[in-house]
């Protein structure tokens, strides 16, 4: 792939087939730490983090240990462990240095295993049979892709806090048909990567 | 008796995804149709069920330091269940849900119910649990799907059911109409438990009053 390409391939990934508006991966965290700006920069962070290391990692698992020893039917399994272990380390490290940033994301962080993003992601390279390099590339983008659309979405939600909304609409609700314009917006960068 | 709220109690006190916000991933993304909608449900009430009669089972043996790694790969082995038998059995579906059939894994639905009532309650009560919430998921698919396909497409389970002049709005079949038709959707349920809830409170209040 010329440079060209790798561009056109990172706009893909981070606003036409936007994972989380587009390819709906990762909306429990999406809704549920989007209430605040510094809690939704703090989870992209992580989240990015974790997606572009568990990519790399579940990829060598795959063309370094599944296919020699052929039991592929076992990926889900073996996946979803190096993710969970992955995690497990990302927060230790993170306890340690950002105490602060630890504290804020609280419960969040253990559920990165649970975001479907990661593992979504790690089985999309799979599927889309990309080389290393590749992968990378398309990981760290989807994962720009679900930062960028987290912390704007977490910029409207602040201003929920000031609106008046009808009760039953308040919270995850409302949330929803904000995201749903959000994806719309989205959704007006297909004409940027021709089909 | 117990058993049977158990059951019942995921078809509205917890129905996900409105009352327990999870899940949303496959609510989103596979409700294109009523088909759709009911197999990813039924797939992952299968999960549900199992998983939690296991965990269950095996409460009292799993350390609860490493608890939460034991629950995803008891879960993750009926999910690879599930993807197996169908591809052998139902490809066609298997081929729409794609990578949401793996995705069960990272539900959040059923590690969630493995957390909160598999780890300290009896085999029979959380194998209802699961299977009631299962049930419960299954049901909000198939409605969303039903409602998204009925006037995205103007079919129900691939047969037209609008008049043949009708104009199918494709948006609720994109994308962004999936947000806003599952927001919607929530909208109604917290109208009408909020309902509930005011007749229940004028119910004891006149019955106070009577008293």
């Amino acid at each position: 792939m010329s440079f060209g390409d790798y561009m056109l391939f990172i706009v893909g990934a981070v606003l036409v087939n936007n994972i989380l508006l587009a390819q709906f991966l990762g909306n429990c965290p999406f809704l549920g730490v989007s209430k605040r700006m510094d809690t939704a920069t703090g989870m992209s962070m992580a989240v990015v983090f974790v997606i572009t290391l568990a990519g790399a990692c579940t990829w060598l698992v795959q063309y370094y240990i599944l296919i020699p020893f052929n039991i592929e039917y076992l990926q889900t399994i073996f996946f979803i462990l190096v993710i969970a272990s992955l995690v497990q380390l990302v927060e230790i490290i993170m306890q340690k240095t950002v105490p602060g940033l630890y504290r804020a994301l609280g419960i969040y962080l253990p559920l990165i295993t649970t975001n479907c993003a990661v593992l979504g992601v790690a089985i999309i390279n799979i599927q889309k049979e990309f080389d290393f390099v590749q992968m990378l590339v398309f990981s760290f983008a989807s994962a720009v892709g679900y930062g960028l659309a987290l912390c704007l979405f977490a910029g409207i939600r602040e201003r929920f806090a000031l609106a008046r909304i009808p009760k039953v609409f308040e919270g995850t609700a409302l949330g929803l048909v904000t995201a749903g314009f959000m994806s719309l917006a989205f959704s007006g960068f297909a004409g940027l990567v021709g089909h | 008796m117990s058993l049977m709220k158990e059951f019942t109690k995921g078809f509205w006190e917890l129905l996900p995804p409105f009352r327990l916000v999870l899940g949303l991933c496959p609510t989103l993304a596979v409700t294109t149709s009523a088909e759709n909608g009911l197999g990813m449900g039924l797939a992952t009430a299968f999960v549900l069920a199992c998983s939690n009669m296991l965990i269950s089972a095996l409460r009292k043996i799993i350390p609860s330091k490493v608890r939460i790694a034991a629950f995803i790969v008891v879960v993750a082995t009926f999910v690879v269940v599930v993807e197996l038998t169908m591809q052998a059995y139902f490809y066609a579906l298997y081929v729409k849900l794609g990578i949401f059939i793996p995705l069960i894994v990272v539900n959040c639905i059923p590690l969630g119910r493995a957390e909160a009532f598999a780890s300290s309650n009896g085999v029979l009560a959380s194998g209802a649990d699961g299977l009631g919430i299962g049930l419960g998921f299954a049901i909000s698919l198939f409605s969303l799907g039903t409602i998204r396909e009925i006037f995205g497409a103007g079919t129900f389970w691939g047969a037209q059911v609008m008049w043949s002049g009708y104009e199918p709005m494709a948006f609720l079949l994109k994308a962004p109409g999936a947000f806003v038709c599952l927001g919607l959707m929530l909208a109604a349920i917290n109208l009408i438990s909020a309902r509930q809830a005011k007749r229940k409170l004028e119910a004891t209040r006149l019955a106070a009053a009577q008293a």
